[in-house]
């Protein structure tokens, strides 16, 4: 988590964001994948809408954990707002895997821990990349698209799932000469709509 | 980025506060883990190949890393060996 964080902090700075603009982004949008969408589409010089549209895409399936974690781990108040803030994929996943009892210990322990990490790291990665060179030297440009590679890689569960991946990778690169950038991967998003249709 | 942000998290609080009902439909449910791999691949191969300038170097940190997280690799040396790799093969060539 840690170096996941820091690579956040570092991809963020290379793509012009300053090291404070890097840490707001993991203090309040908090969910990995929209935070180096964000970053990947402004870096790629997209348009700010194509930049937060993506990123709000990626999160809604935080909505869904959500829903999820509201009748495994009931919660009222400002202790609702908190775990809704530390609702992803780590906290949600740690929960439902712990037995029912522990569920709500899970989740906390797991949510607040990759907060702090997450946010403490995306400071040091970001002071970093701005002392080093070109980021291309580093491989940096490689890094970034491995962490996506990553985020999806356990996603592919069946047959289905890398043919939906597939076809939302050719798409985005069939339309990337012809549209602003950003939005390719928004178009690629349009590849689930004839599997909800279907049915 | 603040629209961006708050959006986010106003996505999450939404599963918290709205009735159950409402977000609990089939179609619902299965955009929701639908989108995340469509929209990931589309980010890997846009970040990959999107701009001509270092491609090579690029696909082949990529390359590492699928080879490595089929070997089920953990997150950090995925990413690390994806980089090294980068820099190595623009070091070497």
């Amino acid at each position: 988590m840690g170096l996941y964080g820091a690579s956040f902090g570092a991809a963020a700075v290379t793509a012009g964001l300053s090291t404070a603009q890097a840490c707001v982004l993991s203090l309040l949008m908090f969910t990995g994948a929209s935070q180096f969408a964000l970053v990947g589409v402004l870096g790629a010089g997209g348009s700010a809408a194509a930049a937060v549209a993506g990123a709000l895409l990626l999160g809604s399936r935080n909505t869904l954990y959500a829903v999820r974690m509201a009748s495994l781990v009931p919660e009222r108040g400002v202790r609702r707002l908190a775990a809704a803030q530390v609702t992803i994929d780590e906290s949600t996943a740690m929960a439902v895997a712990a037995p029912q009892e522990h569920a709500r210990a899970a989740f906390w322990a797991t949510g607040l821990g990759v907060f702090v990490f997450w946010n403490l790291f995306t400071l040091l990665g970001a002071l970093g990349a701005a002392q080093l060179g070109d980021p291309a030297d580093l491989g940096l440009d490689a890094l970034v698209p491995a962490a996506f590679l990553a985020l999806l890689w356990p996603q592919l569960v069946a047959r289905s799932r890398v043919a939906l991946a597939a076809a939302g990778a050719l798409v985005a690169l069939v339309a990337l000469p012809f549209v602003p950038a950003g939005v390719p991967v928004l178009l690629a998003g349009l590849v689930v709509v004839p599997l909800l249709v279907r049915r | 980025m603040l629209v961006a942000s708050l959006g986010c998290a106003a996505l999450k609080l939404a599963g918290w506060s709205l009735p159950q009902r409402l977000l609990e439909g089939e179609r619902l449910q299965r955009a929701a883990a639908l989108l995340p791999v469509a929209l990931l691949a589309a980010l890997v191969a846009v970040q990959t190949l999107g701009e001509v300038d270092g491609v090579g170097p690029r696909v082949a940190g990529v390359a590492v890393a699928a080879v490595l997280l089929a070997a089920r690799a953990p997150f950090l040396v995925v990413i690390l060996a994806a980089a090294a790799t980068a820099a190595a093969l623009r070091t070497l060539l």
